[in-house]
This record gives C-alpha cells, sequence and structure tokens, in this order.
C-alpha cells in the first residue's frame, strides 16, 4: 500500500480515496474501485469557459477527473487574456470551449473534455441530465436561473414529499466580481436552490430617465443617455447591439459630446464598456480562489471524501481578507425545487371540478383560481380578455388538458385562507392520475 | 455519490433510451407574472391585449383612455415585454402612440420611477399600469423627458391644454407632427 502511494501518478488523490477518516461522508468506501470509478462514471460539466471555467476546468482535470465537457457561447477577447490563462494572444477570435478543452487535454494526460461552442438554452434537456455533477462558472442572473431551472427539474419528490435521490443532480456554482466572489453547493431538494436565494441579489443601479435626458450629473448618466436614449432617436428600428465595437464606439463618441456640453469629466472607452455591458474589472487570483473552492466540492461530493461544503461560502479580498459560510436553509413553497402539494386525481376531472375542488382542499382553501401547465394558460380568471379566450378549457378533462400525462407539475394561483382573511398565492401541485376506478372525489386523506 | 452515479450508468446501458422526451417547464419569473396577471384589477379606462395568443404572457399591450384631465378621450398604448428573471428586473414598457406629454419623450420612453430607479420585486404589473394611468390623469413638469411640453405645463397650462388637444387631434406644435389618436 505504501508504496502504491508514493511512485503513482496519483499519490496525492489516493491520500483522500485509498483511506478512511474521520470527516468523510457516510457512504464513502475507501480502495481503488472508488478511485476508478470516479475516472470512469463520473461525467462532470463546466458550465462557462471564462475567467472561472478556465481555472474549474485545470482544477478538475488535475482532481482526478477523466470525463469533463465544457459549454461556452463567446469567442475569446484580449481582455479575457489577464486571467483566462490557457488562452492567448494568437487566439483571439477563437471559440473559448474549443481552445480550453484542446489546452488542458494537451497538459493533463488521460482527461477527455468535450467542448460546446452554443449558448446553454440550445441543448436539449437531456444533454444536463447525463451529467453527474454540474460545475457553474457563469457570469449572470438570467442564466444561472436558467441552469438552476433545467437541474430541479430533474428533481423528483415521493408520496412523503422527500427527494427521490436518485433524481438529485448537483451543482457547484461560482460567481465573482472584481475582489468579491462566492462558491456555493447545490443540492436540489436538499439545499435551497438558485431561485430559493434569489432575493440576496440586490438590485441593478438604474438611472432615472429624467435625470438622464435633463440633469445628468456623472460620467455613467452621459454614457447611459447615449445607449438609452440617443441611440433610438438616430438608430430608427435598428437594435443596439453591445458586442459591435462600431456600435460601442458611437455610443462613446456621442457619450464624449454630452459629457462636453455639461461639463462633466471622466467619460472613457472602458467605462463606457463598462456601463453599457455591466461589466465589473475581474482579475486573476479571485478567479482562482473560487474555482479551486468549487473543484474541490464536486470532487468532495463525488467522492464522499471528506464533508462537503454547508452550503455557501462568501470571499472578500478588498477590505483585508475574508471568507465566511453560511448555511441558508431551502424555501419550501420554492416554485422551482419545492415538493408543491400532492394532488391526486380521476381522469375523468373536468377542469373546472378541479378548480372547485381546491377550494375545500385543507392546504389550499383556494378561490378565484387561475391555472397553468408548461406554459399554457389552462384557465386565467383575470384580465377579462383571458377569461373569454381560455373559458372554452372550463368542461374539458383536466387529464386531457395535460396530453394525458400520468403525473406532472400544475401551477395555480387564488386566493387563499378562510374568508375575511385572504390572501393572494402562487402554489405548485404534483398532480397524479389514478387509473379510473370509479373514484372521482379528489384522494384528500392519501395526498394531504 | 459515485456509487449512484455509477448505478444510474450501468441502468441506463442495460434498458437503452427510454424514448420519453424531456419538456421544459416554466421558468420562476413567467409563474410569477401568471401570478400578477391573473389577479389583475385594471381601472375601466385600462384595456389589455395578447399579440401573440393567451399562453404568451410576457409580452402584452395595455391601451389607456384617460377619462378625465388634458388627456381626455385620447387612446395611448403601451408595449410590456417582460424578462425570465422577473420580478428581478422591472417590466420594458414603451409607449408606441406618439404623445405630447412632459414624461413621454418622442420615441415612447416613458420616465416613470418605478420601471427603473424605484422598482422593488414586491410591485407588480397593477402597480405598473396604475402608475401610467396617473401619469396622463396628473402629469408633472418636475424631472421631464420632453423638456419643452414641461416647460408649457409649467408655465402656460392653458396653451398646454391646447396643444395637447392639437397634439391629439392630428396636428403641429412646434415643428413636430403628432397623429390623431381620439
Amino acid at each position: 500500500m505504501a508504496k502504491q502511494i508514493s511512485c503513482s501518478r496519483s499519490r496525492d488523490l489516493d491520500k483522500l480515496l485509498l483511506r478512511s477518516g474521520n470527516l468523510v461522508g457516510p457512504t464513502f468506501d475507501p480502495g481503488t474501485d472508488l478511485r476508478n470509478d470516479l475516472q470512469e462514471y463520473a461525467k462532470v460539466l463546466v458550465v462557462g469557459a471564462g475567467g472561472l471555467g478556465c481555472e474549474l476546468l485545470k482544477d478538475l482535470a488535475f482532481s482526478g477527473f477523466k470525463n469533463l465537457e465544457v459549454i461556452d457561447m463567446d469567442r475569446i477577447d484580449v481582455s479575457n487574456l489577464n486571467r483566462q490563462f490557457l488562452f492567448r494572444f494568437h487566439d483571439v477570435g477563437k471559440p473559448k470551449a474549443e481552445v480550453a478543452a484542446e489546452r488542458v487535454m494537451e497538459r493533463v494526460n488521460g482527461v477527455n473534455i468535450v467542448p460546446h461552442f452554443c449558448r446553454i438554452e440550445d441543448k436539449e434537456l437531456d444533454f444536463y441530465n447525463d451529467f453527474s455533477i454540474i460545475a457553474l462558472g457563469l457570469d449572470s442572473v438570467e442564466a444561472r436561473s436558467y441552469i438552476n431551472s433545467v437541474v430541479c427539474s430533474f428533481l423528483e419528490y415521493d408520496a412523503d414529499d422527500n427527494p427521490r435521490e436518485e433524481t438529485i443532480k448537483p451543482m457547484v456554482d461560482g460567481g465573482t466580481e472584481g475582489f468579491k466572489g462566492h462558491a456555493r453547493v447545490i443540492m436540489p431538494g436538499i439545499t435551497p436552490c438558485f431561485e430559493c436565494t434569489i432575493w440576496l441579489f440586490p438590485p441593478q443601479v438604474k438611472f432615472p430617465l429624467c435625470t438622464l435626458a435633463e440633469t445628468p450629473r456623472t460620467a455613467a448618466h452621459c454614457i447611459e443617455y447615449a445607449h438609452l436614449i440617443k441611440w433610438d432617436e438616430v438608430h430608427d428600428g435598428k437594435t443596439f447591439d453591445p458586442d459591435d465595437p462600431e456600435h460601442m464606439q458611437w455610443i462613446y463618441s456621442e457619450a464624449v459630446k454630452r459629457a462636453e456640453l455639461f461639463g462633466i469629466p471622466g467619460v472613457t472607452y472602458t467605462l463606457t464598456q463598462g456601463v453599457v455591458k455591466n461589466i465589473i474589472p475581474a482579475i486573476a487570483s479571485t478567479n482562482a480562489i473560487i474555482s479551486a473552492a468549487c473543484a474541490l466540492e464536486t470532487l468532495k461530493i463525488a467522492s464522499g471524501c471528506s464533508k462537503t461544503l454547508s452550503n455557501y461560502l462568501t470571499y472578500n479580498g478588498v477590505d483585508g481578507l475574508h471568507t465566511k459560510v453560511t448555511e441558508f436553509e431551502k424555501d419550501k413553497d420554492c416554485l422551482v425545487c419545492g415538493p408543491g402539494i400532492l394532488i391526486e386525481l380521476d381522469t375523468t376531472i373536468s377542469l373546472k371540478k378541479f378548480i372547485d375542488q381546491l377550494e375545500d382542499h385543507p392546504k389550499l382553501l383556494l378561490s378565484r383560481v387561475s391555472v397553468s401547465y408548461r406554459g399554457k394558460n389552462l384557465y386565467m380568471q383575470a384580465p377579462a380578455v383571458l377569461e373569454e379566450m381560455t373559458r372554452s378549457n372550463l368542461d374539458k378533462p383536466l387529464h386531457e388538458l395535460m396530453d394525458k400525462c400520468p403525473k406532472d407539475i400544475v401551477h395555480v394561483t387564488g386566493a387563499a385562507g378562510k374568508s375575511g382573511s385572504k390572501q393572494s398565492c402562487l402554489r405548485k401541485l404534483r398532480v397524479v392520475f389514478k387509473v379510473n376506478d370509479g373514484v372521482i372525489d379528489m384522494d384528500v386523506a392519501n395526498g394531504a | 455519490m459515485i456509487r449512484l452515479f455509477k448505478v444510474k450508468e450501468q441502468q441506463k446501458e442495460a434498458a437503452g433510451s427510454d424514448g420519453k422526451p424531456s419538456v421544459k417547464k416554466q421558468s420562476a419569473g413567467e409563474l410569477r407574472l401568471h401570478k400578477d396577471i391573473s389577479e389583475l384589477n385594471l381601472p375601466k379606462a385600462c384595456k389589455m391585449s395578447f399579440p401573440n395568443g393567451k399562453d404568451d404572457l410576457m409580452n402584452f399591450e395595455v391601451t389607456v383612455k384617460p377619462d378625465e384631465g388634458y388627456y381626455k378621450s385620447g387612446k395611448f398604448t403601451f408595449t410590456f415585454q417582460i424578462s425570465a428573471i422577473y420580478p428581478h428586473e422591472a417590466p420594458k414598457v414603451k409607449c408606441r402612440t406618439k404623445v405630447y406629454h412632459p414624461n413621454i419623450d418622442l420615441e415612447g420612453n416613458v420616465c416613470l420611477n418605478i420601471l427603473r430607479e424605484d422598482w422593488k420585486p414586491v410591485l407588480n404589473i397593477n402597480t405598473i399600469i396604475y402608475g401610467l394611468y396617473h401619469l396622463f390623469t396628473e402629469p408633472n413638469h418636475e424631472d421631464p423627458l420632453n423638456a419643452d411640453a414641461a416647460a408649457v405645463l409649467r408655465d402656460n397650462p392653458k396653451l398646454f391644454e391646447t396643444n395637447v388637444r392639437k397634439a391629439m387631434t392630428g396636428g403641429y406644435v412646434g415643428n413636430t407632427h403628432f397623429s390623431k389618436c381620439l
């Protein structure tokens, strides 16, 4: 055993995987099988091949993972080169995912990385379901919200509202902004998902339009004036493209003119890009720290070799150096990862009857109900125009309106509570259709 | 977790493909929007329409027909565009009717605080529509988007009233032509 550890390439990793310890996970099973299984069966997707993505790919490859894939829709830009170390000057213009995959495979023998040069929305849901763990190196709320909703959609609950273990797809999410960053572990159904804690994000800074139009005081005001007001006045109909350098140059020159008019200093091309695209300058060290934490968590989740982060790390290097781990709790009513309320129905029940029964369901007590299913509005009680458009669905069987699915998620909105203290609410329902055996009422005892 | 991955992988190899295509579920933004819309309590002067049908709630139009004030009897249409991360981000609202108004410019940009700096996720579509209605019943000349209109409202309300009438019936105010919107 000692000889095996000192000579092999995975000497350091073996110290974690081949022997037991005091901090190991409950199902940890040390041995060469574990190490080999990690290489053969663990498939990790890295979303983003930028500041965090490059570091993640390197760290994961060095951590013994052999099956990696990376997805990124961007091309390499010269401004990336201060931290996205896999790229060189002559790579500018090439797709990030492809170059990153190639470079890490050159350096680490045996790792296989499949690049995907496309948007995350362009992939089928099955693509994401194929992976054991998904590591995120994204730069926007929208992208995280999207991946979160996809991954949480794989989650299924049993009749006791417990998440089914084989449908839990772990995510490790990292984010950085200048000298600050965060790393978090998301186990859908167990830890809070991205949506459960979306209130953590502060709202974006938006200037009043009238300030931009009449009383600018800062360089940012001048830039936003050119971006939001002047552009439409001159380029009637043409959409502004922040990635087109000619468009950006136009915004910059208009901003300069405006600044001169009002005697405001500080408008530069870099600031223009920053304000228009909401960019915060990025540095290598923050990305390295956060990705390292994420890669380590990925290894721990996959192997069980030690306790995982529970569940949100924040890092701040701007005033001294400070890190903190907070254990956030999931929102049991979360629309994205929550179990919802289990409702068992007969296949013959009409939409109208279903809505009526929600009023008496002890966990719901919903009146003035509207129902939606997979983006289709089955019935809207307001406004008048939508009520008219959906009224005809009321007499149809709910099972048919749900494309004859045996079980699926339905969302209902309405006013909840006993009369006198009604509150507006939005609920997620897990509808399960029972094979028709004469029972028409909802099986409240079983489902509640 | 590795045991779980191994078992799943081996099951997959044994079973072959399931054949069931996974369907995209709604984003949390769409769900919250569904709630806001199903609870709308619009003033009589405001009507909604859904140009993309009943299943696309993210893009709709609101027509305001003020029944009092300077803009009485006028008909003004606004387009609403909701993002996938609503209510984290405010809806994008533009006025599609060219109007002579201190707080709406000739490109259709609307200066309403709750659409930008004062937006909070606890607000909803109802509050925005009321805000838009309020713009017509109480236009204000402080913090204007259309400086000329604001100045006239402030210094010469009678002339402002005349200008608004002229613009709504179709005609010129200064060098700008307005189409009829009564």
